[in-house]
Formats: structure tokens, sequence, C-alpha cells
């Protein structure tokens, strides 16, 4: 094998490379130009931030993003670990049916997902809102929890919670205290996953939001629309930056080995 | 004693099956409800007929999907059908040597594939709109053209079917990249100094080993990239303008200013069985397991 | 070397059978293991030595209406892993990565709510007892650890606990050759000086004869032999045992009884005497297996009256250190191998090249009559 690549192949990556997070660049770039219309830089500004300040509606989008991101998150981690508990752990009639099941929100089109949700709403006479988009993000979440779960679990040494009871400790205990230490990473990364996709969606929500409720991707979707001022530029970069840290901690979090100086220290002052 | 009465329900649990299906019982009650019942229901309405207000009357009918033979959505099905296969070549084409130049042993492989990866996980309509800002009117690349004297006047690159397909290939190359990037990180190296010991050229031993021996990734990422793009709606409605319509934006459209929503439903169904179809394909050329490595 | 007294057995195996699904991976096994005895479940892989073992655990369960399992006298079938009086080393070792050295040994004490103090105070006596020095480890993470002290923490967190019984599987198998040796004798010491009783699990035959009192041979999901070191190797009792157990050269033939009531077993090419045995019917075919080390070669006109003997030319003659094995072909029947002791071929070299007749002869006693099938 050679040693150094062949130039062509690092031309072609880089401008694949480039082609990925120039356009993102750029984007957060501009976030700070001070000028209203022109792409040609004039100035570094914060005002583009300030300005989101001031509109209402990105602040009520952001609120509702936010809670809707919790609750949902919150939900649809404690019901896709329970999945993946139940899929790891245990043999029973129809695992691989389910597992298959489990798969099909992950590549269901948004458009089939978002809609079939609404006509189950409106044939319900549920009222678009809060609750709404809140059972959708859920709905679509917990797949995702559970394939990161899963894999976790899968990764763990099954040996360790027969060894736990053999030494005495109940299903219960052992559950505490060997099979939780060594998941909650994979708890947490799912957790993680599943606000960043709650929190990102479009699609879906537009579809079960009504007119009353709208989360921050509908709030920037109509603005994407309409406006040209950066402002929408600056709003992108914080979705961006935020996503990105959220992404990179879980990202951490499932390749970290368990037995890591934290979790020895917290050990020791037990 | 308290510390019995939950041995006691475990002993109960201890039965085969009982306490998985108790684990289980939360998480499936909410995706039977709110996933699997809507689809079904979804399917029910696009055999029922069109009711005055766009929702739909009791009675059976294929009308709706017989509607589909009309050449204007024979067109949209088409559409649909050819740019996904296009999205999948270019990704194709652009991605494998990423994937090559990651696979590579290096200490940059994390760091590149994380690059990879970033991207990927960042909202698709902040993504979709960078490609809007890049492209529109005024946007950064007409204002360069300008500038440079390479054009008098804007060039209008949104709102094309160009437009479209860069938005697609954008937003589905890490789909391509990650599965045959996990192909070729499983090649054994040994095979290719084997054909090399054997007489194979650099040429020689990249197209009779290692394309052939990365297959599986080019499957699995062809799939990945082309399910996606079957049922893409942002990016042919904010960079395609409602000009340049994939099935996606029919559904939209029939639920929202169209006001038909068994047709609506009908379309969404037909993109739910390519779906299913693709995947099956996939499945079976897989054998077992799914792509569930997202992270 | 057996007791003389019997005292009540400590595990009762009665009658049991496990199946995964269509295979059975246990069928109609039945046993007894004594308290301070230290047993081994001997057999390759796929015999349902470690099935056994984790029927024992509780970590498996036997077949519906399948038989019993006794531990110190109860029936145990429906108790849990964590009701039953014993503690399990793993075969890699189960350590829980996320606690210290001393957590891990703690972890059962811990779990029974022993005050601190005495926690403190066991964990030291069971790390010095498996010979790890618990100020050095005590602190340490599994993760830091080679694999032969990981074996012994593994050990050590079972033995706190001083369980009535102790289930190994194939603990040593990771550990490389001379520390596996060092392992074997250090756990034979521990049975003796705890008086635990141990049950081991291995695929290693010479590991089971160095350590057991018992050996229990398995093969394909049944127990093929059951008894001591000697009792196996020396009278293996089915042709499995006799290869899998050593080696060992197979003759067949049929039986006949003479008129002073000894049998002698006739086949192509061979005639021998074989010692009686209840199984021996006149007329029947006998199947015999004779050890290496059990025969000799001599000259074909030099051969003892008393004494079995085939005629052959030598084959290979194979150099092995202590022993060497002579190959001889004998028409009709095969290749039969001869160890022979080696008193140093430099300076004493062996009487036999390629190509010469010989016979090779050995005692009728040591004859064994195999079990048919």
């Amino acid at each position: 094998m050679n040693r150094r690549a062949p130039r062509w192949l690092l031309a072609v990556s880089g401008v694949v490379y480039a082609f990925l997070h120039l356009p993102l660049l750029i984007l957060m770039v501009f976030s700070f130009n001070d000028s209203k219309f022109s792409v040609e830089w004039q100035g570094f500004t914060f005002r583009w931030y300030h300005r989101l300040l001031e509109r209402p509606e990105i602040l009520h989008g952001l609120k509702l993003s936010l809670l809707v991101g919790l609750t949902a998150t919150l939900i649809a981690t404690l019901l896709g670990t329970l999945l993946a508990l139940a899929l790891g752990r245990h043999r029973f009639a129809g695992r691989r049916a389910i597992e298959g099941f489990l798969y099909l929100p992950i590549v269901t089109p948004e458009i089939v997902v978002g809609i079939s949700l609404l006509i189950l709403f409106v044939l319900l006479r549920l009222p678009l809102g809060f609750v709404t988009i809140t059972i959708a993000h859920v709905a679509f979440c917990i797949s995702f929890v559970v394939v990161v779960v899963l894999a976790r679990l899968h990764g763990m040494d099954q040996h360790l919670e027969e060894a736990a009871m053999t030494l005495g400790a109940d299903e219960m205990a052992t559950f505490w205290r060997v099979t939780l230490p060594q998941l909650w990473p994979g708890i947490f990364a799912g957790a993680l996953l599943a606000f960043t996709m709650s929190f990102d969606d479009f699609v879906i929500t537009s579809f079960v939001s009504g007119s009353g409720s709208s989360t921050l991707p509908i709030v920037v979707y109509g603005m994407a629309r309409k406006t040209v001022e950066p402002s929408i530029n600056a709003i992108s970069t914080i979705i961006l930056l935020v996503t990105a840290v959220l992404i990179y901690v879980a990202d951490r979090l499932v390749r970290r080995e368990a037995g890591s100086r934290e979790v020895r220290a917290r050990d020791e002052a037990a | 004693m308290s510390a019995s009465w939950h041995r006691r329900v475990f002993r109960w649990f201890s039965h085969p099956g009982i306490q998985a299906w108790t684990l289980l019982g939360p998480g499936m009650f909410w995706l039977i409800v709110f996933f699997l019942v809507p689809i079904l229901i979804m399917l029910a309405y696009s055999f029922m007929p069109r009711g005055i207000y766009g929702g739909v009357d009791p009675g059976f009918t294929l009308e709706h999907y017989a509607r589909f033979f009309d050449p204007l959505y024979l067109d949209v099905l088409q559409r649909t059908f050819l740019w996904s296969v296009a999205c999948t070549v270019v990704c194709l084409l652009l991605g494998y040597p990423v994937a090559y130049l990651i696979a590579r042993p290096g200490r940059w492989r994390h760091l590149l594939l994380l690059l990879v990866v970033l991207p990927f996980w960042t909202s698709f309509l902040v993504r979709t709109f960078a490609m809007i800002f890049l492209l529109r009117d005024t946007g950064l690349i007409n204002d360069w053209l300008l500038r440079l004297g390479l054009t008098r006047e804007p060039l209008t690159i949104l709102y094309t079917p160009a437009a479209v397909m860069v938005g697609l290939v954008y937003g589905f190359l890490p789909f391509m990249i990650l599965p045959v990037y996990a192909s070729l990180e499983k090649l054994d190296s040994s095979l290719l100094e084997a054909a090399e010991v054997l007489g194979a050229r650099p040429s020689a031993r990249f197209w009779r080993v290692t394309l052939p021996l990365s297959m599986p990734g080019v499957i699995a990422g062809s799939l990945l990239v082309f399910i996606p793009a079957l049922g893409s709606f942002l990016t042919p409605d904010l960079l395609g303008g409602g000009k340049q319509m994939m099935i996606g934006n029919l559904v939209q459209n029939q639920f929202s200013a169209a006001r038909n929503w068994p047709f609506g439903s009908a379309a969404s169904f037909i993109v739910m069985v390519l779906v299913l179809v693709a995947v099956l394909i996939y499945l079976r050329i897989r054998g077992r397991e799914p792509a569930g490595a997202l992270l | 070397m057996s007791t003389a007294i019997p005292s009540p057995p400590v595990v009762q195996f009665i009658r049991v059978t496990k199946s995964f699904g269509e295979i059975k991976a246990l069928n109609d096994i039945s046993f007894e293991i004594y308290a301070g005895e230290f047993f081994s479940l001997l057999g390759p892989s796929g015999c349902g030595k470690t099935t056994t073992l984790r029927l024992l655990a509780g970590l498996e369960q036997p077949d519906e209406g399948s038989g019993e399992i006794r531990l110190l006298g109860r029936t145990v079938n429906q108790a849990r892993p964590y009701e039953r009086p014993l503690s399990m080393v793993f075969q890699n070792y189960a350590l829980f990565p996320h606690l210290s050295v001393a957590r891990n040994v703690a972890f059962g004490l811990e779990q029974r709510k022993t005050s601190r103090a005495e926690i403190d105070q066991r964990v030291k006596r069971a790390l010095e007892m498996v010979r790890l020095d618990p100020d050095l480890f005590g602190r340490r993470m599994p993760g830091q650890l080679s694999g032969g002290q990981r074996q012994r923490v593994a050990l050590a967190r079972a033995l706190v606990l001083e369980p009535a019984i102790l289930l190994l599987d194939e603990p040593l198998g990771a550990i490389d050759l001379k520390l596996r040796k060092d392992m074997q004798l250090e756990l034979k010491a521990l049975n003796k000086q705890l008086g635990t009783t141990f049950i081991y699990v291995t695929h290693d035959q010479e590991e089971a004869l160095t350590m057991s009192d018992r050996i229990g041979v398995m093969e394909n999901a049944r127990l093929a032999q059951l008894g001591t070191p000697a009792e196996v190797y020396e009278n293996p009792r089915t042709a499995f045992v006799a290869s899998f157990i050593g080696e060992s050269n197979f003759f067949q033939g049929h039986a006949t009884k003479d008129s002073r009531g000894e049998w002698t077993a006739r086949g192509p090419g061979l005639s021998f005497r074989v010692p009686d045995n209840p199984q021996l019917e006149n007329g029947s075919e006998v199947r015999v297996a004779v050890r290496p080390e059990w025969m000799d070669l001599c000259r074909p006109d030099e051969v003892p009256g008393a004494e079995n003997a085939v005629i052959g030319t030598i084959g290979d003659i194979i150099y092995l250190g202590e022993t060497i094995h002579v190959v001889v072909s004998v028409p009709q029947v095969g290749k039969v191998k001869v160890a022979v002791r080696n008193e140093g071929q430099l300076l004493k070299p062996l009487a036999w090249k390629r190509g010469e007749p010989v016979a090779v002869v050995w005692l009728p006693e040591e004859c064994q009559v195999l079990e048919a099938g």
C-alpha cells in the first residue's frame, strides 16, 4: 500500500469536504455581516443577533421548541430504554418482528408520518398544538433511542449481570448496580439524539402544529421563504452550534469506556 | 418485608416472556397508536371518495390511485424516481473517494469521520437554507460571478432542477460515505498485498479486489441515499420553489392548498410502498440487520 | 482415595434434560458430588459441560418436567441464582469495569449489607488468599490488570462469600501455559484449605487429571464416564473416553470363551486374550482399547507366552523428549502406536529401525473392554 495518498484522491476529497462544510461556514460568517441586503462584506457586527431578541416570534418559537424537546425527550428516552432492555436482554416470540418494526419510523418518509398523524388528530378532534407536537415527536424519536441504547447493551458483557446474580444480587439490584452504570452513557446519548431530532424537526411538526403554535424550525422556515436580512443567518448559526455541541457530546459518550476517571472518583467517594 | 415484595413480583415476572412484554408494553403502545394506526387510517382514506371540504366521505373507490396514470402525475412519479437515482449516482461518485481516503490507516481517521458526521446531524432546514443563501439571485455565488466579471446578469440557479439536485446530493452525501467507509475499513490489506505479489497494478487491484469487496457498503450506501431521496420534501420545496415537484411536495400540496386528503393519502402511500420495497431489497441483499449504526 | 463413611452429597443432578429449541444440550444426566470434592466436568466443546454448570448456578432452567437439581439437600429447580448457596467464576472473569478491584470483591458482601469494617477485613483477607497485595491492587480498575490478575480477583470475589460450592467455568483458558500450571496447583490447594466444594469445567484433560478428585467425562449431551482420574484413565469405559483422555489403540474382534473360561478376541489378523468382563457373550462383537504406554516392543520370535501380541513392521518413529512413539503397521489391523520410554537416544539409542519386523506385546489384563456403541 502506498504511503501517501494519490493527489487526485486528496483533491476530490477536499472538494467534497468543502462542499459539505463551506455553505454552513459561509452562512455563519455572514451572520456577522454589517449589511442588510448585500452579500458583500461590510464589517463585523452582532446586530443581527440583537435583532433576534427583538422578534417575539423567534423567542416564542425557541421556548416552544425547548418545551417540546425536553418533554418529548424524557418520554421517548424512557420508552425507548425499556424497549431496548426488552430486546437486548430477553428472549421472546416475535422479537425479530418487533426489531424490524422499530426500524420503520426511521425509514418512513417524514411526509408520511406527518400527514398520517394529522389525519389521526383530526379524526380524534384533538386541537393541534403542544400536545400533538409532543406526541408526534415522541413517536419518531423512540426508535432512535432504541438503536443507540441497544447498541450499547449489545456491547456490554452479558456475563456481568449473571456474575452479579451469582454474587447475591437479585434482578432489581443487578439492574441498579451493574446494568445501569454501564448503560447510562448510551441512554444519555440516546436522549441527546432524541432532543436534537426533536429540536430540528420541521416537516412532521409543520403538519401537526396547526396555525397557533410555531416551533423554532417553523419560524425559520417562514423566514427562509420571505426574509432576506441576515438575522436568519444568525438564528441558523445558533441552531447549528447548539446541535453540533449536543452531537459532539453524544459521540463522546458513546465512545467512552466505563471506568473513567469521573466514575472512579465517584466510586471511591461513596 | 419490603425487600421481598418485589422478589415475589419478579418471580412472577420470571415466566419467560412476561417480563419482556411489560418492558415492551408502553413503547409498543405508543408506536402502534401514534405511528402504525395513523398510517393504516391513511391507507383507508386513500380508498375513500373525497368529501366536500377535502376530507373523506364513506365509500370505496380506486379513483385516487387511478389518477396516477394521468401524465401529470406520472411525470411527478417519474421525476421523483429519476432524481433519486441521479442523486444516488452522484453521491456514489463523490462519496466513494472520500470513504476510500478515510479508510486508509492513519491518525486522521476519527477526525475525518467526525467532519462527515457533523453536518449530517445538524438541522436539515438550516443546511437547506445555507444552499439558498448561496444559490439565490442575490446570493453569494451570483455575487462572485458578477464581480469576477464572468456573467453580466445574475444566473437563475435557485428554483431550477439543478438546484434541487445539488440540494439532494448535499443532504444525502454522508449517508453514502459512512456505509462505504465501514465496508472498506473491514478490507483485509493482506488481500491487496497478495494481489500485488501476483502481479496486479494499482488500478487492477482496485477494480478487481477493492471494489468488489466493498460492494456491500456500496449497496448499503446507495439504498440509504435512494430511500430518503424518494420521500424528499424540504429540498424540492425550498430549492425548487414549488415548480419542481417530487412526490413529497405533491402530498404536502394535497393537504394544504389542493385540499384533497384522500388523494394525498394515496400519493403518500405510494411513497411508502416504494420505500418499503427498497428496504426489503436492501434487507435481502444485506442478509439480516438493517443499517442501525446511525451514530 | 475415597472416604470410608459416605456423607450426603452436596450436589445432586437427577435425570436432567435441557434443550435449546430442537437441540438437546443435556440428555438425561445424573450425578452426585460430595462435600469438599474437586469435581471436574470434562469434554470437548458442545458436550454440555458449561450448560450443566449454568443449570447448577440457576442461569438456565431444566426442561419442564425433566428431573431435579438439589443443592445441600434442597431442590432448587425454581431458585434464582442469588438464592443458591454458591458462587461462580466466569470464563472471561466478568469483573465489573466500573468498580475498583476492592469494590468488585466487596460486591457480594455489600449486597448482604455486611458492616463496612467487616467488609474491609474480609476483602483484605480474600485478596491475600489469592496472593494479590490489597494495598497495591485494591484501588486499581479491572482494565489496568493483566489476565492472570483479573483471574485472581474473580476468584477472590467468589470466595470472599465463603460459599459451600464454587463453580468455575474454564477459568484458566486465557492464561499462558506456565502461569496456568501454577494456578492449577493453587486452586487445588485452596480447595483443600477451605473445604469448599469445587466444580470445575474444562476441555483440557491434563488439567482435569491434575486437579480433580473425580472427573465426569461428557460427550454429546451425555455423561460418558464418572470416576477418579485413575479410574477414568486406566479403565476407560467407552471408545470416546479412551481417546479423549490420553491416547489409545483400538482393536475389534469376536469374543469366544474357551474350556478354561478364558476369553479370546479373534479378528482379521489378530487373536488376543481379554480379561473377564460382564459384557462379554460368546460370539459377540468386542472392542478393546490398549494405551500406547502399556505396550512394548520385542522381536517376533521372542514374544513372552503370557502376553498378547500382534506382528508388524516399524513405521514412523516420533521423538517426543520424555517418550518415543513408535508407529507399527500391522497387516489387516492398521497402525498401532507404542510409547517407549526414552532412555537417552544419544547414549542408548532405540534398537529398532524403520521397516524391521517387530512384535507389539501387552498384558491381557491391560485390555480395556469398551462399551458397545
